[in-house]
């Protein structure tokens, strides 16, 4: 059986020659791509701590088979800031207090730019938190969290204002 | 998670061949399944992998007015569709009461159908269940039962169905069509499921290798759009399964109830429409005492399968507050919080 897949990894073509097809996604940013941004939590979908976007979409890696994503676009957190300028969402979080010991950080961070991409939410705080219902932070900097995402959608709204005008 | 063979057929006849064999799964999204083998509660040994099937990622409006959607249309995608979601409210109000934003991103409308009951029991390898190993008995009968089924159930099984999804579409009538061994087929969603009985391993009528292609609702369930509503009782306010909760629709004209469609969730191993409470329903007025009585007939069947009597009372009211939700009309934009008995709307009692 041929499990050879070909992904694209934060702008990166990766052939990558799986040994077993039980291998997820997570465990393949990991342990094959040394990728370890990306946090095993719960393992069962249950924390968020392992959202990455597949094709744009967040979904928890930890819940994917690799073998069955071959040929997909993922984006990682190691993969948003642009060299040493951090994404809008990454100086929000920053900006606003919103982690603590910081695990589930990368999750809520990349959870956080799939909410804004899917622009259901708007500027309501009641959306944000439901829309972010899938990632859980234990320290409880969920306050702070949510205070990051309105900002950072306001402040990459402007940003593309800008960019088209 | 125990080995198994990995295939991804090119089209749905190599997929029926495929996963006929002894011990075959279909791998749509994985949400569940690969949950589940995690667990160790499922262990097939060949996993087909469908995600690539042509034509079953779409959905199409049908001649009747109606929408056929591909098995493999995502949650989110089918929720936040504005064709679908003015036509169906309480079908996407469902949608997006169930899981995380990453679940409902990646988990399939033929998936949310198959998905399996979240009985403790049934999850946990070292407790008998019946479902898992058939004649072994069942630990959540004299268990940890709070949240178990009051209807349908049996001394073989008492878990839940927990789909919310499931819920308003056996209420419009939803249709679904297999691909099988045999040919197509279809079946209305509500006769695709079987209650338990004696053989509560057998959780559907779908044979080895069949195939969910679509889902039809039918043109005729548009008519309820104006006054179609999911309300879910969960014990924190997001990303949790339904303690209880209902599907309501109904069409009024001048205060009086021309026609009510009504079904429950959580409360049997399947969704549990309650056509007896629709018939009260039919010409009386939309006030809560008419509520009331639907409510009582649609949950006199009803015994407790364990320390959970509070959940009869608690779907009773639920289906009055859904009616009541109901007759005050679908509201333009579904709710910050999705089917949640805390989005309230103006006037309507809490307590219902």
């Amino acid at each position: 059986m041929n499990l050879s897949i070909s992904l694209t990894v934060n702008g990166l073509r990766r052939d990558i020659e799986l040994s077993d097809p039980r291998v997820t996604l997570l465990d393949l940013l990991r342990e094959r791509l040394d990728l370890t941004g990306t946090k095993k939590g719960c393992d069962r979908g249950q924390c968020g701590a392992c959202t990455v976007l597949v094709d744009g979409r967040r979904i928890n890696s930890c819940l994917a088979l690799a073998v069955s994503l071959d040929g997909a676009d993922i984006l990682t957190i190691e993969g948003v800031a642009h060299g040493d300028q951090l994404h809008p969402v990454q100086a929000a979080f920053i900006a606003h207090d919103g982690l603590q010991c910081g695990f589930c950080t990368p999750g809520q961070i990349m959870s956080a730019i799939g909410l804004i991409d899917e622009a259901q939410a708007g500027d309501d705080p009641e959306r944000i938190r439901e829309g972010m219902s899938g990632n859980l932070c234990r320290c409880g900097a969920y306050a702070g969290i949510t205070e990051a995402v309105l900002d950072a959608q306001q402040a990459l709204a402007t940003a593309n204002q800008r960019r088209s005008a | 998670m125990n080995d198994f063979e990995y295939i991804r057929p090119a089209t749905v006849s190599d997929a029926i061949a495929a996963a006929a064999a002894p011990d075959a799964a279909y791998l749509a999204s994985g949400t569940n399944l690969l949950d589940l083998m995690k667990g160790g509660i499922s262990r097939p040994k060949r996993l087909v992998d469908v995600t690539r099937l042509p034509g079953l990622d779409r959905a199409e409006r049908l001649a009747d007015g109606g929408i056929r959607i591909g098995a493999m249309v995502r949650n989110a995608d089918l929720a936040h569709d504005p064709d679908f979601a003015k036509s169906y409210p309480a079908v996407a109000e469902a949608l997006l009461s169930g899981a995380s934003a990453q679940l409902r991103n990646a988990a399939t409308v033929g998936g949310n159908l198959l998905q399996r009951t979240r009985c403790g029991y049934f999850y946990d390898t070292a407790s008998a269940c019946n479902k898992r190993e058939p004649g072994a008995g069942c630990d959540a009968r004299h268990g940890e039962n709070r949240l178990h089924a009051v209807l349908g159930w049996s001394e073989a099984c008492i878990a839940t169905h927990p789909s919310d999804f499931c819920v308003p579409l056996v209420m419009l009538d939803a249709i679904v069509e297999i691909e099988g061994r045999s040919g197509r087929r279809e079946l209305a969603l509500e006769a695709l499921y079987r209650l338990p009985g004696d053989t509560p391993e057998r959780e559907t009528v779908l044979e080895p290798g069949d195939l969910i292609v679509a889902l039809r609702l039918p043109g005729e369930a548009r008519a309820f759009a104006a006054h179609a509503r999911y309300l879910k009782v969960r014990e924190r306010t997001s990303y949790a399964f339904a303690v209880v909760s209902a599907a309501a629709a109904l069409k009024v004209e001048a205060g009086k109830i021309r026609e009510a469609r009504l079904a429950l969730g959580g409360v049997a191993a399947k969704p549990w429409r309650a056509r007896a409470a629709e018939q009260i329903l039919a010409g009386a007025r939309a006030d809560a005492v008419t509520f009331r009585r639907a409510a009582e007939v649609a949950l006199s069947e009803a015994t407790p399968s364990g320390d959970n009597l509070f959940k009869i009372e608690l779907a009773k009211r639920i289906i009055v507050r859904a009616l009541t939700l109901a007759a005050a009309g679908t509201p333009a934009r579904i709710a910050a919080l999705p089917a949640s008995p805390f989005a309230s709307v103006s006037g309507v009692l809490h307590d219902a």
